[in-house]
């Protein structure tokens, strides 16, 4: 079926043309039935892609390696659950699943805005199928995912083992969601300048999208770091790479947004900030994208160098230059409608999150494009590491965290002094007694920015504690409620601010998770043969015996390895027995006949399975290298790759069953990495708190979803002027 | 056998992105003459609105003295009053424009 691929991006193209034309020519002209052609547009794109979206997933489940990108990235023994991730790991197939979810986002927000926004959603309709016709043009023009081989090979290369990981079933659609979602807001952005109309209609329409781009980002973010944790072989979760900061660099954009657009939305302030602010986090979804598929930076995710990078650079350019033309032209409509009242104002704290935010974000991307900038002033390109990073970014970080607890207890427009004195004294107090308890505990020693950490998190939680202890007291003085259901109906009643407040807990745990396992970390790499014992921190762990297993059906991590060696660890901490691990390395086939007829079975990436014992208080982390260099074991290899012909894999499995029997019986020392981090549970644990927040803000409140129906009546009458009124029933906290 | 899906799809994608042009009725619009004012003044009352009730929760959970919170909530309300007087002057104009003589007042063809 690739022709029916191929026909899908020649009419989808084709398609977004056509949108592209009805929707400026119906807002231009007011014909609104161009402009509601061009919509429609949008849901046909959405059902074109999902025909090609299920070709190529079809060619993948039935290992049809006619299809180039089938046989490049999968297997027939690659398991059926890598088979349907590995769409995404080609080029081809991630570029078709961008634009497909693109369309698929595209048509819900479309849908969903349809009976508002009438001139700025025909401008936001053009513009998403300019972003959708650029994919599907590279897809036709430079890495099609229906491209074609004939006879077609007996067998595919494989995914690469790196990716076999479950969460690489859902972390490229995640933040591929968040990056597509984030074009929406710059759209509809770009849609209000175009149309001049940058009031509060198009901030209150956009910023569930916006807050839906944050929230699939985020989840994109943490499950890349929990791939880099349990799969990668080095035991961290962030290491700085160009990808990793690609996907972060929208979503602390998208935080600004997230809090200025309340003070648009309140006073009638920061238009230019927010607009800019949107379309900057749109380009840096797109630079995102540029950065994992030109491969013009190395990176672990840069899955091969390609020739994307020219058309990427173009459309970045065209962006910049669009926007800031879009916000100078523009700046009369922008001016502020309101001053900040006080210095001491939730604006003002808004305002210093917002400038520490995009700070992070300058550095961020100061450090991950350093190499290009460096090349083209001097001809040498030069990196940055994670020190450099974290020079910058830690002291940063902190000052947000504190921040985070700040904003819930200053109110918006003025606070006095004497209010405030009061309000922060419960966060103080907490920030003072986990001080004075981590000073007692003799914790401080040479870690002051992790000890400030921890105060700031413990000021956050004091404060987000106090406002929901005070909301549930008032809500009980009102209501008579008892403190859960009051508690339910305050956080129901008022789902932005204590969602937000969530956010900020979860923001706060995970900082003291990233604080500590990265401050107190004991690490340790070593070689040890059978029976031998090291410490690492207060544990000791004994290499009791290797393991080894032959055939893809045995491989213990489910990953289709033809061969894994390993290790039994055992774990105790003075003298009880705390855990055992079994970490293994996973050898793949290379596919490669010049590595042998045996030699080539295992000549593959070889892949550390990691094996950790996980608590709600440390992690014990490790990892193997074994070696399969010794002489004896390369004899062994070396007389099965002359004796064994190369049609016959099954005898190669049998030689590769005798490499192991021989390795477990004189088994040679192995390299091992050992990790006890203390509290990474609390990352994970602080990302689903942060997750749960975001649900809870973005749910519709009941007062929203009663707002929403008035507007659709549209009638404005005395009940609304009462209800500004005197009767205004403001109690209903 | 793709030969036939393709058509298949083509007129699909023509039945739905034509069906707007080919209506002989008129496509339902929300937004009226001065409807993206209105939506726009309405996004306002309820952030108005929303903003009244925060003000009144700061109040109520110490954030504001009551000196503040009562200069602040006269000011909010006065903010929201503008805004529905100029909601009701666009209800008004609209109800006039949509006025619909009886056929008595109708002038002679």
């Amino acid at each position: 079926m690739p022709e029916l691929g191929r026909a899908c991006l020649l009419l989808a193209l084709g398609v977004c043309a056509y949108g592209i034309g009805a929707s400026l020519y119906g807002v231009r002209s007011g014909r609104v039935e161009f402009s509601l052609s061009g919509r429609r547009c949008v849901y046909a794109l959405a059902g074109i892609l999902t025909v090609a979206f299920a070709v190529l997933e079809l060619a993948f489940l039935r290992s049809d390696f006619s299809f180039n990108t089938v046989a490049d990235t999968s297997s027939t023994t690659t398991p059926t659950f890598y088979k349907a991730a590995a769409v995404w790991a080609s080029q081809e197939g991630s570029l078709l699943l961008w634009a497909w979810l693109l369309s698929l986002w595209s048509s819900l927000v479309l849908f969903l805005t349809r009976r508002r926004l009438r001139d700025v959603s025909a401008y936001a309709t053009a513009i998403l199928l300019g972003f959708a016709a650029f994919f599907i043009g590279l897809m036709i023009f430079y890495a099609t995912p229906f491209a074609t081989t004939s006879p077609a090979p007996a067998d595919g290369v494989g995914l690469d083992p790196l990716l076999r990981h479950p969460s690489m079933m859902i972390h490229p659609p995640m933040l591929y969601s968040g990056y597509t979602l984030c074009i929406v807001p710059l759209a509809f952005g770009m849609g209000a300048l175009l149309a001049r109309k940058v009031d509060a209609e198009w901030i209150r329409a956009t910023r569930r999208f916006a807050l839906a781009a944050w929230l699939f980002l985020g989840i994109g973010i943490m499950l890349g770091a929990r791939w880099s944790y349990s799969e990668l072989g080095w035991g961290g979760y962030w290491g700085w790479d160009a990808v990793e900061n690609a996907s972060l660099m929208p979503w602390l954009t998208g935080t600004a947004f997230l809090h200025s657009l309340m003070i648009q939305e309140k006073r009638g302030m920061l238009k230019v900030w927010n607009v800019s602010l949107v379309l900057a986090t749109g380009t840096l979804a797109i630079m995102g994208t540029f950065l994992v598929r030109s491969g013009v930076l190395s990176s672990i995710h840069a899955f091969g160098g390609s020739t994307l990078g020219v058309p990427f650079v173009v459309l970045i350019g065209v962006l910049i230059a669009a926007s800031i033309y879009l916000v100078a032209s523009r700046r009369d409509i922008l001016a502020s409608e309101h001053r900040l009242d006080s210095l001491l104002s939730r604006e003002s704290a808004f305002l210093a999150n917002n400038v520490v935010l995009v700070g992070l974000c300058f550095v961020i991307f100061w450090g991950t494009y350093f190499p290009l900038i460096s090349e083209a002033l001097t001809g040498h390109s030069a990196s940055v590491g994670p020190p450099w990073f974290d020079r910058y970014t830690v002291p940063l970080a902190l000052i947000l965290v504190l921040l985070s607890g700040i904003g819930p207890v200053i109110a918006w427009r003025r606070a006095t002094l004497a209010n405030a004195r009061r309000n922060f004294l419960a966060p103080l107090a907490c920030a003072l007694v986990v001080l004075a308890a981590l000073l007692a505990a003799g914790i401080s020693t040479g870690k002051p920015l992790a000890i400030a950490m921890f105060c700031c998190a413990a000021f956050v939680l004091g404060s987000v504690g106090q406002e929901y202890w005070r909301g549930t007291r008032l809500r009980r003085s009102t209501s008579g409620e008892a403190p859960p259901l009051a508690l339910m109906a305050l956080v129901r009643r008022n789902r932005r601010r204590y969602g937000g407040y969530v956010v900020h807990i979860g923001i706060a745990v995970l900082f003291v998770g990233v604080a500590a396992s990265s401050s107190f970390q004991h690490a340790s790499e070593l070689s040890l043969s059978p029976g031998q014992s090291t410490k690492v921190g207060a544990y000791t762990v004994r290499y009791v015996r290797p393991t080894a297993t032959v055939t893809s059906r045995e491989d213990a991590a489910h990953t289709g390895a033809t061969m894994s060696l390993g290790a039994v660890l055992d774990v105790s901490k003075a003298g009880r027995h705390v855990a055992t691990l079994a970490p293994s390395e996973g050898f793949y086939d290379s596919g490669e006949p010049a590595q042998g007829s045996v030699g080539h079975l295992i000549g593959g990436q070889a892949v550390s399975h990691v094996s950790m014992d996980a608590g709600v208080t440390r992690d014990v982390w490790s990892a193997i290298a074994p070696d399969i260099s010794t002489p004896r074991l390369q004899r062994v290899m070396s007389i099965a790759n002359r004796t064994i012909p190369l049609v016959r894999p099954d005898e190669g499995m049998i030689a590769l069953a005798v490499l192991a029997r021989e390795y477990l019986k004189a088994p040679p020392p192995a390299q091992f990495h050992l990790i006890v981090s203390p509290l990474v549970a609390w990352i994970w644990i602080g990302g689903l708190i942060v997750l749960g927040g975001a649900l809870i803000a973005a749910w519709p409140a009941p007062s929203a979803v009663r707002a929403s129906a008035r507007a659709r009546i549209g009638r404005v009458g005395d009940r609304d002027r009462r209800a500004a009124g005197a009767e205004h029933d403001l109690a209903r906290a | 056998m793709a030969a036939l899906l393709t058509l298949v799809l083509l007129a699909a994608v023509i039945a739905v992105i034509g069906a707007p042009l080919l209506s002989r009725r008129r496509p339902l619009v929300a937004e009226g003459r001065d409807g993206a004012r209105r939506a726009d003044l309405q996004s306002a009352r309820e952030a108005k609105y929303r903003e009244i009730r925060d003000a009144e929760l700061d109040y109520r959970t110490g954030k504001l003295s009551r000196e503040d919170y009562e200069a602040v909530d006269s000011a909010l309300r006065a903010e929201a009053l503008r805004i529905l007087d100029a909601l009701q002057a666009i209800e008004g104009e609209s109800e006039q424009s949509d006025y619909e003589p009886p056929e008595a007042e109708k002038p002679a063809a």
